[in-house]
């Protein structure tokens, strides 16, 4: 090995030269959580299932998305999409049309029919779950899908809950609900209708079931004292909407009032519209931007002709002849942003009064079940799901959150989870989470310029007539372009920058779908493949020497 | 520009590659076949800008002439970090003469494949800017003048890196080096002094000339498979930031290539017998200030306090490029 001054090789290759050894830090691979994801309810992988959709691999989307959702169809029509609000691309254009791409998965599966994987084994366990409402429906499936045998019992004659008799067709088809309730039962689960659980524990003991998941949502009608004459017709919310379903055609009139601020609120006031009612009047105590209707539906209705009367109360109805006349009060805003009445009054004159002031939930099933916490007329449960009362679960409208389908599906897999731990003796299996994706960790430049997707909406004349649905879904091409805007925040997706802006040949390409790895004998650990990735997936860690 | 932009997919053509695309539509970059003709263990500094255009160019040529290729290499660090005796990073057929020499060279080689009648092997020379635009800028100019049947690519780092950073003929104004050092009542680099070697040998009225950079590699393979697919001389000026000389972090080289073409201090164009023909738009305007506070070399400007007289000299340099190749719709 006798080699001249200052020549440390022999003629060759550079190869033999391992620059790594100049390196301080070096590059990782790493997998953070994106915004969709940490923002959904139901704690979906939509960035996950957005890879698949970007292929065109629907079936392999799909698969991925229910193994969070069961009814993606359902969802991408009425979930509020807190997803789209923490989308990072909002922040470049506007964020992912996340729902749409949902919507169009479900709607796919349903065309398609495809079927839910079977549980490779039973496990024996049977578990009782009250309510087919989103809630127990979600926590049905789980458990199925874990290999239990799941018996539901509902006290309605139809399943869906809420989904059905709390929201609109033009927003909700039936035969999309229909067609997402009966795959749950081909899975395996068994729905008995008109089957009403009055006493829990019996029901629980009788039927030999080793726990019980409780969901039987908020159907009870908030009253507020509004003094009115004999004749005058007040309604609830819930019974005008539970009773178009079951195509009986309330008698509203020609002049509806609907008070209240909240989503069911909009929802009784755009069906009146379609019973035939000229005119729907919301009267609402604050001011738009304090709604907690969501904006689109504000908007949806106020396109269908739905007035808004802001800052106002029902003070009273009294009889006043051949029609009712109601009494309005108007309010206005206190410095902490809450009404207060102003003492100035107005006389409307209106058909009928619909109240759409909140929702209770009648516990009385939960009667024979002891040391249950109740506060604000729901059931308080742990983290896990579990009320006071071992082996009793709940979730959805009745415990503690908001009153969504989404939050109400995600109540429903969270229980499963801890009741197949619960009866399985063991802590459940909670991966732990990644950190987030922030903005900050993308670089942008890399990602083309798209405007998002506009979903078509049915023409006025036709909403205000039927109830067909007013929002459509996106076609094929628009979905696949709708799924390729998906930044794929903090999660490499294989645009192979690392591999081609590293000076040194060092990150070996490992073939689609396996990603990429550092050639540490030549990584001299100068950060371009982390500083140029588009998504933030790598992240220099320093050298211990 | 020559190549066809795909729209609508998740990170369209700025990306290096992308799992969506046909095969045809990918980079040369992206596949695992390619050449990798600057090959690793070479001894370039931390994300050395030039070891990366190098390795795009030389890689997308190799790609075009179906290897069949032959390179000559002038002095400078391309050269002295790739070949230190015994050792070579080269996977191409590579040649070395002198400092300023490799446009003759290549010219010579030319014309022995010609004599050969070695049609389909194409010649390439290459060099820093120090050997292009000063030392063998004779010689490149009688390439051009003779329209030898060689493609030559310029790898700009502005400066004598290899040898300490002097201070070359492309220099920007203003930039501190070893031999401009920061003082004086004009600190750095002189104004007006500069030479943009693409404008030069547009006046020669050549079949090619083009400028790319680092920062946008689809461009730049486009550029080079053109340019190898044309006869004559042609030109190819890239924009390669250097960690060293620019005193910048060694992950931003890539990032201030990017910069220096968004702020229109480097316009990427394309001329045909001395007329620009397709200039690449700006996608992000940028003010200069955010391509020059990267840099050490031109910490003066704003410390101890903002020079605004200079920068607004060095911005209306960038001005006067965006309007002359219309670089702005």
């Amino acid at each position: 090995m006798d080699k001249p001054f200052a020549i440390t090789l022999d003629p060759g290759s550079s190869l033999a030269n391992h620059t790594g050894s100049w390196r301080t830090a070096r590059p990782s691979y790493v997998d953070h959580l994106p915004p969709c994801n940490q923002g959904c309810p139901t704690g979906e992988n939509i960035q996950g299932w957005l890879y698949h959709a970007e292929s065109g691999q629907y079936e392999a989307a799909w698969r991925v998305l229910v193994q969070d959702n069961p009814m993606p169809a359902v969802t991408g029509r009425v979930c509020y999409h807190p997803c789209e609000g923490a989308c990072n691309r909002a922040r470049l254009d506007s964020a992912v049309s996340i729902h749409a791409v949902e919507r169009f998965l479900g709607d796919e599966a349903i065309k398609q029919d495809w079927q839910f994987a079977r549980p490779p084994a039973l496990s024996g366990k049977r578990v009782l779950v009250v309510g087919a409402g989103p809630s127990g429906l979600a926590a049905a499936y789980h458990l199925a899908r874990l290999g239990h045998a799941v018996e539901v019992r509902e006290a309605g004659p139809m399943a869906g809950g809420m989904m059905r008799f709390g929201i609109p067709k033009y927003r909700l088809p039936r035969d999309v609900l229909d067609a997402e309730i009966r795959r749950i039962e081909q899975l395996g689960v068994t729905i008995r209708l008109n089957t009403k659980v009055d006493h829990l524990l019996k029901a629980r003991d009788e039927g030999g079931f080793d726990a019980a998941f409780v969901a039987v949502g908020a159907h009870v009608s908030k009253r507020a004292w509004v003094p009115a004459g004999e004749a005058a017709r007040i309604m609830d919310a819930l019974s005008v909407l539970r009773s178009v379903e079951l195509g009986e055609k309330p008698l509203l009139g020609r002049r509806v009032l609907v008070y209240g601020g909240g989503n069911t609120a909009i929802d009784v006031a755009r069906t009146a519209r379609r019973l035939g009612a000229e005119e729907a009047v919301i009267i609402y105590r604050r001011t738009r931007d304090r709604m907690p209707a969501h904006d689109s539906e504000v908007q949806e209705a106020l396109d269908e002709g739905v007035m808004f009367r802001w800052l106002s109360t029902i003070k009273m109805g009294a009889d006043a002849g051949a029609r009712e006349q109601f009494t309005i009060e108007k309010m206005a805003l206190d410095e902490s942003g809450f009404p207060q009445p102003t003492g100035e009054f107005e006389q409307i004159e209106a058909d009928s009064l619909v109240l759409a002031l909140g929702q209770d939930v009648d516990l009385s099933l939960l009667d024979d079940v002891p040391g249950l916490q109740l506060t604000d007329g729901v059931v308080g449960v742990g983290s896990n799901m579990m009320t006071a009362c071992p082996g009793i679960f709940a979730g959805g409208d009745m415990v503690p959150a908001e009153r969504t389908v989404t939050v109400a599906l995600g109540h429903g897999k969270k229980a499963a989870r801890h009741i197949d731990a619960w009866l399985r003796g063991e802590a459940p299996d909670v991966p732990e989470k990644h950190p987030v994706a922030p903005f900050e960790r993308l670089n942008t430049w890399y990602y083309t310029d798209a405007p998002r997707s506009v979903q078509q909406e049915l023409e006025r004349v036709r909403r205000e007539s039927t109830f067909d649905e007013v929002v459509s879904g996106l076609n094929a091409d628009t979905a696949l372009f709708e799924a390729r805007r998906c930044l794929s925040c903090g999660n490499c997706f294989e645009c192979d920058n690392c591999y081609g802006v590293c000076p040194d040949n060092a990150v070996i390409k490992l073939g689609p779908g396996k990603r990429f790895k550092i050639n540490l004998d030549y990584c001299k650990g100068c950060g371009l493949c982390a500083a140029e990735c588009p998504c933030g997936a790598i992240e220099m860690v320093p050298e211990t020497i | 520009m020559s190549f066809q932009p795909v729209r609508f997919y998740q990170t369209g053509t700025y990306t290096v590659g992308n799992r969506l695309l046909d095969e045809a539509q990918r980079t040369v970059q992206a596949t695992v076949a390619r050449a990798n003709s600057l090959t690793s263990g070479h001894r370039a500094c931390q994300g050395c800008g030039e070891a990366l255009g190098a390795r795009y160019a030389m890689d997308a040529a190799m790609h075009a002439t179906d290897r069949q290729m032959v390179v000559v290499n002038a002095t400078g660090c391309l050269e002295v970090f790739s070949t230190p005796y015994p050792e070579t990073s080269w996977q191409v057929p590579w040649m070395h003469s002198l400092f300023g020499n490799a446009p003759a060279v290549a010219t010579g080689v030319a014309a022995a494949l010609r004599v050969k009648g070695r049609r389909n092997v194409r010649v390439i020379a290459q060099g820093g800017d120090g050997g292009t635009t000063d030392i063998g800028f004779g010689c490149l100019s009688g390439m051009f003048e003779r329209n030898d049947d060689v493609l030559y690519i310029c790898y700009d780092n502005e400066a004598y890196m290899n040898t300490g950073v002097q201070r070359s003929s492309a220099t920007p104004a203003a930039a501190r080096t070893a031999t401009t050092p920061a003082m004086g009542p004009a600190p750095g680099n002189e104004f007006g002094q500069g030479k943009f070697l693409p404008e030069i040998a547009m006046a020669h009225r050549i079949p090619y000339v083009a400028t790319a950079s680092v920062a946008d590699l689809r461009d730049l393979e486009a550029k080079v498979e053109e340019a190898t697919h044309l006869r004559g001389a042609r030109y190819i000026h890239v924009l390669v930031p250097c960690p060293l000389g620019w005193g910048a972090a060694s992950s931003d080289t890539i990032r201030l290539a990017r910069l220096a073409t968004e702020s229109g201090l480097f316009p990427i164009f394309e001329a045909r017998f001395g007329d620009v023909s397709e200039a690449r738009p700006i996608r992000r305007p940028v003010p200069v200030d955010e391509f020059l506070r990267l840099q050490k070399r031109f910490a003066h400007l704003f410390e101890p306090t903002i020079d605004t007289e200079r920068i607004a000299v060095i911005q209306a340099q960038a001005d006067r490029n965006i309007k002359r190749y219309a670089l702005l719709p």
